[in-house]
């Protein structure tokens, strides 16, 4: 019984990942239309943020975990405003085309500038050693990945439930015509929106830097699992994406347990039979799909 | 009129394509005709752009450039040929890509070896293509023992390293000195596969126990399941034996970290590792790991002379990957010097049964029976962070495995040479 509830704590970790991200694509599909695939890459710039500002101009892990996502949010913005816009209006393949190809020019520019191997960044201070979590101790850094995504989750949340600003964000992202009709300017949220999200992919890699392996192909591995999570959640959703996150996570630790060599396929059971019996998601709305 | 200038175009190349295989069939037939085109040219296919870009990749080309410019140096006007080429393709470890390549060298570019080839798939599509060409390939990136095993043709040397060697080293010295319960996790295709097999034949073979292996997911960013379930095996394991290279490995050395498996009485062993990974980890987490390799750039004043020449022109230490290329090249080159000739089948004669000793292959044989280069391995340790004098020195010698003892003997290779 430990061993599960330690398993199920393991996947709440790594579903902290799977969360942040899928929170992300989640609110820039809803709200732009835009499948991002340059998520992963955005997710990789992360970490490799984290490690600039430190090797260069020293900056501490706590001090990238504010500046590295604003940084790319910026970037994330003026993406949006150059391409991603030019295309929205098209059929949604191109700007899956074009973030797909950012993708990879970003990739390659870090595979360029820092070589295939990965780069080394090491845990704050303050995070190494392990707590006692009563049934079990736990690396410190582990279970604060776990406490801060829940808080930022939480916290997306809170905005996008209790203030104006969420509001305007939650009616485009669900109902984008009706909300125009309604005379919201739903265009001037667009650009911030997608900044956004970029900017909490760009947390969750700096988040992933002490603790996973930090090289150009970490994103690439991950955006996969990332869209079956937001499937399975409810495309759109933004509270399906985060829970399926968490979900996912608790899956393919528990499966790591008792059939490693099924674990990862586990993802892909699990969207194709939500697509079969609920092709909205498990947390999305039929019409929302329209 | 576009579509008739297409197929003219098409019909051209046909044309012109089949006239250069008839001359490259015609040319070369003749028997003691001494060099070929004048010109010797060494092909090196390996991986330029991808995971093992560093550890091999265009530095491996380098090395190869290095041995014929250090042949050329050292014979001078009495060398056999004035010409030596050397050319490299990029196989993206794709064994399709790896076998395209291979017969483009040998069939229109006049390949007389092949080099290095990373990745086991990859080598073995290579031995094939070598085998059918008749032409010399040396495997050095490629750690598969069936290249010397099953697979084994007599075109094909393996010269380096295989998995053999690597579990023969780690499993059994670790488990020997003490450390008898393994847990061993591995990557789910075919090195780790291959790896976990012989680790296990090792362990057990010294007189330990695999308390449990496990398949892990290929690519995975987080083996935190595995590290959480170690330290409750029963019985509790003394030694994590990973398989994982790559980003892999630094997943799984930084999470064997952050659970303080090292604080619980667990070691680290790990199967494969080159000075790439360890800069990319760290020294410190790594530091007191073993593992065992085919050659170290600090060994001694013999190999760190090299490693200075090296170090001149490429700006960073050598692999044994690096190592082993250049070593391979100049026993080749050495080989035609002797021959007088760059026929494979002549050639292969002076290599068989060859009895070297070079900065990288120390009491080297290249035995008869199986084309596999047994020399002696190292069983390393990495330094204490405070011990590392630059980048790169990374590693210091635990003890040296005999050559004899390092690597598989021939009766039990399975390899039947046709």
């Amino acid at each position: 019984m430990d061993a599960l509830l330690q398993q199920i704590f393991t996947g709440l970790v790594s579903g902290s990942f799977y969360a942040l991200l899928a929170l992300g694509l989640s609110v820039i599909f809803g709200m732009l239309g835009v499948v991002n695939f340059a998520h992963g890459a955005f997710y990789m710039l992360g970490a490799f943020g984290a490690v600039t500002v430190l090797d260069t101009i020293g900056v501490s892990f706590w001090l990238a975990l504010v500046v590295v996502p604003l940084v790319l949010a910026v970037l994330g913005m003026v993406l949006e405003r150059t391409l991603v816009r030019r295309l929205t209006s098209l059929d949604p393949l191109y700007n899956f085309l074009l973030t797909f190809g950012l993708a990879l020019i970003l990739q390659d520019l870090v595979r360029l500038k820092y070589g295939v191997s990965s780069q080394p960044y090491s845990r704050p201070d303050l995070l190494q050693g392990s707590f006692n979590l009563g049934l079990f101790t736990y690396p410190r850094y582990q279970v604060f990945v776990l406490v801060f995504s829940i808080v930022v989750s939480v916290a997306v949340w809170l905005v996008l439930s209790h203030t104006r600003i969420g509001m305007i964000v939650r009616a485009s992202t669900e109902r984008p015509e009706l909300t125009s009709a309604l005379g919201v300017n739903v265009g001037r949220w667009v650009t911030p929106v997608f900044g956004f999200g970029v900017a909490l992919a760009g947390l969750a890699g700096v988040l992933a830097a002490p603790m996973r392996a930090v090289n150009s192909e970490m994103g690439g591995d991950l955006i996969i699992v990332i869209f079956a999570v937001v499937v399975i959640g409810g495309l759109g959703s933004v509270f399906g994406s985060v829970a399926a996150g968490y979900l996912i996570g608790m899956l393919t630790a528990v499966g790591n347990f008792y059939v490693p060599a099924l674990s990862q396929s586990l993802v892909f059971i699990l969207m194709a039979l939500v697509l079969l019996l609920r092709p909205a998601g498990l947390f999305g709305r039929e019409e929302s799909m329209s | 009129m576009s579509k008739m200038r297409k197929l003219g175009a098409l019909v051209t190349s046909f044309a012109v394509g089949g006239t250069l295989a008839a001359c490259g069939a015609g040319g070369p037939g003749e028997a003691g005709g001494a060099i070929t085109d004048d010109k010797i040219v060494l092909g090196v296919i390996t991986d330029l752009s991808g995971v093992y870009s560093e550890l091999a990749g265009e530095n491996a080309v380098e090395a190869v450039r290095m041995a014929v410019e250090d042949f050329q140096a050292k014979h001078g006007d009495d060398a056999v040929t004035d010409t030596i080429e050397v050319i490299s393709a990029d196989h993206q470890n794709q064994p399709e890509i790896a076998n395209t390549k291979a017969r483009e060298m040998y069939d229109r570019e006049g390949a007389d070896a092949i080099f290095d080839v990373p990745t086991s798939s990859a080598a073995l599509a290579v031995a094939g293509v070598a085998e059918q060409n008749q032409k010399l390939f040396f495997d050095i990136g490629a750690g598969t023992t069936e290249l010397t095993g099953a697979q084994c043709n007599p075109y094909t040397y393996h010269y380096g390293y295989d998995t053999y060697m690597l579990a023969q080293g780690t499993g059994t010295t670790v488990t020997e000195q003490g450390s008898e319960n393994w847990y061993i996790i591995y990557p789910d295709y075919a090195f780790g596969q291959d790896m976990n097999k012989s680790f296990v034949n090792a362990v057990e073979g010294a007189g330990g126990t695999v308390v449990q292996s496990d398949a892990t997911p290929f690519p995975n960013d987080n083996f935190s399941t595995f590290m959480t379930k170690a330290p409750g095996l029963d019985p509790k394991p003394d030694v994590l034996g990973t398989m994982q290279a790559g980003g892999d490995l630094v997943n799984v050395v930084k999470q064997y970290n952050e659970f303080g498996l090292r604080e619980k009485g667990i070691d680290l062993a790990v199967g494969l590792m080159f000075e790439t990974d360890i800069a990319s980890i760290g020294v410190e987490p790594l530091a007191g790991t073993l593992f065992t390799t085919a050659w170290f750039w600090n060994l001694d004043d013999r190999s760190r002379e090299w490693a200075d020449k090296f170090k001149e022109r490429t700006g960073s230490r050598p692999t044994f990957d690096h190592a082993a290329n250049y070593s391979a090249a100049t026993q080749y080159l050495e080989a035609v010097q002797r021959a007088e000739t760059d026929d494979a089948d002549a050639v292969n004669e002076e290599l068989n049964g060859l009895e070297f000793d070079d900065f990288f292959a120390r009491n080297a044989t290249l035995r008869e029976g199986d084309h596999n280069l047994e020399h002696d391995s190292y069983l390393v340790e990495v330094k204490q962070p405070d011990e590392v004098e630059e980048d790169f020195d990374f590693t210091k010698l635990v003890e040296t495995i005999p050559a004899a003892e390092a690597f598989m003997p021939v009766e039990d290779s399975g390899c039947e040479m046709g």
